[in-house]
């Protein structure tokens, strides 16, 4: 039996570490951030061009990615929003989490030199260029109600599209976490009330992601519940799967905070 | 510390089901559509992480982004409808003597934990492994967790996006009520975290209560 000194001893110091790494996680660490990618910088080379697809509103793909290989996303009209799931390949009952993405980072905030990470402790991908840091990890995507809802007819809609995009590699509904989308800028207001901030969205808008583990991904290409436009404005989205640069010794999604170096220490174990 | 005999409401003579759920331990059980569960957080500032499975077919299950999206706000409150991955009410806060719980910031697990604290915490109990011994009993698996609910958690998010576990506001004897409008097997996890505020940095015990909806 640990006696209450003890255990009043180790809540305080549990308390005080607590506190640290929340100083460090939301006051220093978002200084480190590298700033947002400009529009016209970070073309990809040509002969690092894996393959290139063009998803039109409303539809869905998969993407395979080995590790270092990285997605650019592009949202070229700057009306589109792009959802997405994810499983790592040799286990898909490791898949994103976005509860531990924002929980381990301190933020529901993701942008350059921020990471999606696994229900394992693993981080997924890596946020490595990102020029618009306007995304949403907490509302979701749309569904067949509120499809039908915002539209008036029975429209496609997210659900469905991750539903097909994990049939065709074996999944099913069980297998569909809580999504990440991109070019949706959802924010929390003071009452908790989520706000959609149009400003936000540029023709052109794109991330870079890298994979840190071998992925499977599920894309869709729908406008986000949260979009008010009325009717639905979305427009094509082009997805360039392409050889990353390796990872510099001070890249920053790797070191950004005490947090991460251990998350990728934990990923880099599944390689060694 | 208040003893739980004082720090819980006078037990409710209509409720049909009575548990003290130990600190740091799971429970589950089959609610019917009607019934209402009621978890009493009985000394206050414990963290009751909760999922939610269809109990005719558990792929339909409680979904934290349906919820939010249908409610247009973040937090879980009197009258936040649980939603399922199908769009379906699953249940409804049908009352709350706290008034902030949370759905966004998941489960610990021993891999987050050792992210988040450091490795030595891998070796902790975790929400995770409390929902997969007790989903087992259900034939469900670690691929059917989904974001859950976590009930007295106080996890602000601010308009920079700023994400952060505090102090939880609830005090001892503070409650929920979850009404079933379909039949659901209500998986808890008492959540047994040491290393962040949910808990006060001290697991302590909840009690549950099944109550038959009012005769008519």
């Amino acid at each position: 039996m640990i006696s209450a000194a003890v255990k009043r001893e180790t809540s305080e110091a549990n308390r005080r570490r607590y506190e640290k790494l929340r100083a460090e996680g939301q006051e220093a660490t978002p200084k480190g951030l590298p700033e947002a990618t400009a529009l016209d910088a970070m073309p990809i080379a040509e002969g690092a061009v894996i393959s290139r697809e063009e998803v039109p509103a409303d539809w869905y793909t998969t993407v395979r990615l080995r590790r270092g290989e990285a997605l650019r996303i592009i949202d070229i009209s700057g009306m589109s929003s792009v959802s997405m799931i994810g499983w790592r390949e040799e286990d898909t009952s490791e898949r994103i989490n976005c509860a531990d993405t924002v929980k381990v980072q301190w933020s529901a905030a993701i942008s350059k030199g921020r990471v999606i990470l696994s229900d394992m402790g693993r981080v997924f991908v890596s946020l490595i260029e990102d020029t618009s840091g306007a995304h949403d990890t907490l509302v979701g995507g749309s569904t067949p109600a509120s499809a039908l809802a915002a539209f008036g007819v029975a429209s496609r809609n997210t659900h469905e599209n991750f539903l097909a995009a994990a049939a065709k590699i074996g999944l099913g509904l069980r297998d569909i976490p809580p999504c990440v989308t991109f070019f949706a800028p959802v924010s929390v207001d003071p009452k908790g009330r989520f706000l959609w901030n149009a400003s936000r969205k540029r023709p052109g808008d794109f991330v870079d992601l890298r994979a840190e583990m071998n992925v499977v991904l599920a894309l869709s290409n729908c406008a986000h519940p949260r979009n008010p436009a009325r009717p639905s404005i979305s427009g094509p989205v082009t997805l360039i799967r392409h050889r990353a640069p390796p990872p510099a010794p001070d890249d920053p999604c790797r070191s950004i905070s005490p947090e991460i170096i251990r998350a990728f220490a934990f990923t880099d174990r599944l390689f060694t | 510390m208040t003893s739980l005999a004082t720090a819980s409401p006078a037990i409710e003579p209509s409720a049909a089901y009575i548990r003290d759920i130990p600190a740091e331990r799971p429970w589950s059980h089959v609610l019917k559509r009607g019934q209402t569960l009621r978890i009493i957080d009985s000394e206050g500032q414990q963290a009751v992480d909760a999922l939610l499975y269809c109990a005719d077919d558990p792929a339909e299950r409680y979904s934290a982004q349906d919820t939010l999206r249908v409610q247009g706000s973040a937090y879980v409150e009197l009258g936040t409808q649980l939603v399922s991955n199908k769009g379906r009410v699953m249940a409804r806060i049908s009352a709350d003597s706290c008034g902030r719980h949370d759905t966004s910031a998941g489960c610990c697990s021993c891999e987050s934990n050792a992210v988040r604290f450091g490795e030595a915490t891998k070796y902790q109990r975790a929400c995770r492994e409390n929902f997969i011994l007790e989903l087992s009993k259900h034939g469900l698996t670690k691929r059917d967790i989904v974001a859950n609910l976590n009930f007295f958690m106080n996890v602000p998010i601010d308009p920079s996006g700023n994400f952060t576990v505090v102090d939880g506001i609830s005090a001892p004897g503070n409650y929920v009520d979850i009404t079933a409008d379909m039949d659901v097997i209500f998986v808890i996890s008492n959540c047994p975290q040491i290393n962040n505020p949910c808990n006060g940095f001290n697991p302590t015990p909840i009690r549950v209560m099944i109550s038959d909806p009012p005769a008519l």
